[in-house]
């Protein structure tokens, strides 16, 4: 395990490398251009008709947002640049000034206005609920769905009213972090609703033509531009354009070239452009009128709940991963030569791969042939790639054994697996504890990659606080804490068994 | 069985390490009460006679029969014929080999509890009649690294005898001693015959041979040479 982070510190430092070099190169083309450019930042990952790469020219990307920020560097004599940015990612990178604005269906909310500079709002949404046809009489509203898992995208005006409704209704939130799984989960049948906006579920119900979308909206949000708390000139320069575009039909004509114009927009483009104070609606969200320290009040539970996720994940994939290992080690010691090399070719091929290909293969790849609950397939994942490690650690160890000590045992008539119980395996696991205790922490932190398969985890949650009461401060802090609570007792015991076990 | 009679039978024992053969045509007899010592020069084999009797290594020709029960060529016996060979035959090695996570005492019962199923207080007792027999009694809770090159030594033979085999087989018992131990052990040794053990001892020590040994017998490139 040890050569695996080293390597992969030192790779992480050749992209870093790598990539100033590439920054650098960019910097110089753009001090050679002429005008100056609107860097705008989205996420193409979240496709049409957003943002996404397009089809015929893979290195250009297409959608809506890309037509805005074009209308908005025409109006400011700039030329645009897309920078990829993951949407969860988006409010933090514009606030460190990775680009000047960020636009990728991004929702207008109290704790972005208290913390960015935000624009006038350019698209109004319902929220809509998607279910499968034959569930269509119902599951009608979200009171239908007590119990029921309803999917959704995390950190949007979607998860607040399903994290509500979670209190009024008992429906159970599943959070993904993309917006193409949950209309796929919910055509097979690992959710029951899907709770996102009319845009997406539109989108979702084309793709998918087993699912059907309920004609009551379940709330109404903004779409909107943000940027960093200092620009506010650059923020009403563009709030100016906006409203010009509103006025003379540009913003419509992007609308309509991408079927999303409806009376709603007219409504709010009325709106706007009627109010010179320039603030928009308000959507208040359920943290709005909370205070950091409500706020994290309010958290703290839930990322308690989170924590002990995390640990029980943590364990039981580890007691797995032990499991796996001891069964891979024996067969490479004691198997014969084609066990020996299946096992081998195993661990290469789990050590080889990234854990999140694995969980994603697990967890999706496998859902046509077996739809496994998003926690197991976690546990699977996790257990079977920290078992390829175990197994070299126990290999190691068993090797390191003494063979005298073997052939001591053997002439004091114990069978094979006596000696392995007995003395080989003992002995081993005292050279292995040390190794195991680092694996157990690693594992500990590798469990947040199992929020990509939907698992709400110290993490996820983590990440859904801050991003609910835009900060990263008090909701890192309070996860660090959390995290070195549950890894610092299990070095604490490392530490007391190896003392143990030095005077043997 | 009567004293006189061979307790270990060796007929044309061959042994090799990979095709090389290490011991050729090697036959000898120990009745009960003797200690044999086979001496040699490092290669002669000495070790690789007492490995194939002990069914560590296999044998590749000829035969060995312990109080009783045959080995021949082919694979090491494993299961059952594995137990029944090491209810007649110990060893002790070179380097002891003691198990390193275990106390002393634990060392010295393990077998008795896990491979003749005797109870843990009652093979915890014998146990501890043995260490003390050997003098070693003081050292009980010891663990193996706390011990002295001697002290492991007579560890190592109460471990070989706890299971009570009637033959002990001891690879170069002094290599790990001081020269007033060697006397010590010799003394031991002695005491072990008389109480109606038969010992087959290899080393290179001639003095220690001569001062224990019943009968001395010298081998040379893998064969008897005298």
């Amino acid at each position: 395990m040890g050569h695996y982070w080293r390597s992969r510190i030192v790779a992480r430092a050749w992209a870093r490398a790598v990539m100033c070099v590439c920054a650098a190169a960019l910097v110089a083309v753009n001090t050679a251009a002429q005008t100056p450019e609107l860097r705008w930042g989205g996420d193409a990952e979240g496709g049409a008709p957003f943002v996404e790469a397009d089809p015929a020219d893979p290195t250009r990307v297409v959608g809506f947002e890309v037509d805005i920020a074009a209308m908005l560097a025409e109006g400011l004599n700039r030329t645009p640049r897309f920078i990829q940015t993951g949407f969860t990612t988006i409010d933090a990178s514009v606030a460190r000034g990775d680009f000047d604005i960020g636009l990728s269906g991004i929702e207008d909310s109290f704790a972005r206005r208290t913390r960015l500079a935000v624009t006038v709002p350019y698209y109004r949404f319902r929220e809509i609920l998607t279910v499968r046809a034959a569930d269509a009489p119902r599951y009608r509203t979200l009171a239908d769905l007590r119990g029921r898992r309803v999917a959704t995208l995390a950190a949007t005006l979607a998860f607040d009213l399903l994290t509500a409704a979670e209190k009024d209704d008992g429906v159970v939130v599943v959070p993904y972090e993309d917006d193409v799984h949950p209309y796929t989960d919910l055509a097979i049948g690992r959710v029951d609703a899907v709770l996102l906006d009319e845009v997406l579920a539109e989108r979702g119900v084309r793709r998918h033509p087993g699912l059907t979308n309920q004609p009551t909206s379940v709330g109404v949000g903004y779409y909107v531009g943000i940027l960093a708390p200092q620009s506010i000139e650059l923020r009403n320069q563009i709030d100016a354009t906006l409203k010009q575009a509103m006025r003379d039909g540009r913003l419509e004509a992007i609308f309509r070239r991408w079927k999303m114009w409806n009376d709603d927009q007219r409504n709010l483009y009325a709106r706007v452009t009627a109010d010179e104070s320039g603030s928009a609606p308000q959507t208040p969200t359920a943290a709005a009128q909370l205070s950091v320290w409500d706020a994290t009040l309010r958290y703290l539970p839930s990322l308690l709940t989170a924590a002990v996720i995390t640990l029980v994940l943590s364990v039981l994939s580890m007691a797995l991963a032990i499991v796996v290992g001891v069964l891979i080690a024996s067969g490479r010691v004691y198997g014969p030569a084609p066990v020996k090399a299946l096992l081998t070719g195993w661990v290469e091929l789990i050590r080889g791969t990234p854990l999140l290909l694995q969980l994603f293969v697990i967890y999706y790849g496998l859902a046509t042939v077996v739809q496994l609950p998003a926690f197991l397939a976690a546990l699977i994942g996790l257990g079977l790639n920290y078992g390829a490690y175990e197994s070299e650690i126990y290999r190691s160890a068993l090797e390191s054994v003494p063979p005298g000590q073997l052939d001591a045992a053997r002439t004091l008539g114990f069978s094979d697996r006596q000696t392995l119980m007995l003395i080989r395996g003992p002995q081993a696991l005292r050279l292995a504890l040390a190794p195991m205790t680092n694996d157990f922490v690693a594992l500990l932190k590798d469990s947040s990659l199992v929020s990509l398969i939907t698992v709400v985890e110290l993490t996820k949650q983590t990440t859904i606080f801050a991003s609910n009461i835009g900060t990263w401060f008090v909701p890192g802090m309070l996860c660090a804490a959390l995290y070195l609570v549950l890894s610092l007792p299990v070095s604490h015991l490392a530490r007391r068994l190896e003392r143990t076990w030095r005077r043997a | 069985m009567a004293p006189g009679m061979s307790v270990l039978a060796i007929r044309d024992l061959e042994v090799r390490r990979g095709a090389r053969p290490v011991v050729r045509g090697v036959s000898l007899d120990v009745t009960r009460g003797e200690i044999l010592a086979v001496m040699g020069a490092s290669g002669a084999g000495k070790t690789s006679v007492l490995r194939a009797v002990a069914g560590l290594d296999p044998i590749a020709g000829g035969s060995v029969a312990i109080d009783g029960l045959q080995l021949s060529a082919g694979p090491l016996p494993r299961g059952e014929a594995l137990r029944e060979l090491h209810r007649r035959v110990g060893m002790v090695f070179q380097f002891h080999h003691l198990f390193e996570h275990l106390t002393v005492l634990h060392n010295v019962w393990l077998a008795l509890v896990h491979v003749q199923r005797q109870p843990l207080p009652e093979a915890e007792r014998k146990a501890r009649d043995l260490l003390d027999h050997l003098g070693v009694g003081a050292r009980a809770d010891a663990v193996p690294r706390e011990l002295s090159g001697g002290e492991a030594q007579r560890v190592a033979i109460a471990r070989a005898l706890a299971v009570g085999p009637p033959l002990l087989l001891m690879d170069e018992p002094t290599a790990s001693l001081d020269p007033a131990r060697r006397g010590e052990l010799a003394a031991t040794l002695r005491q072990l015959a008389s109480e109606g053990r038969t010992l087959v001892v290899a080393t290179h020590d001639e003095e220690f041979a001569r001062a224990c040994a019943h009968r001395v017998l010298i081998m040379d490139e893998g064969r008897v040479a005298r």
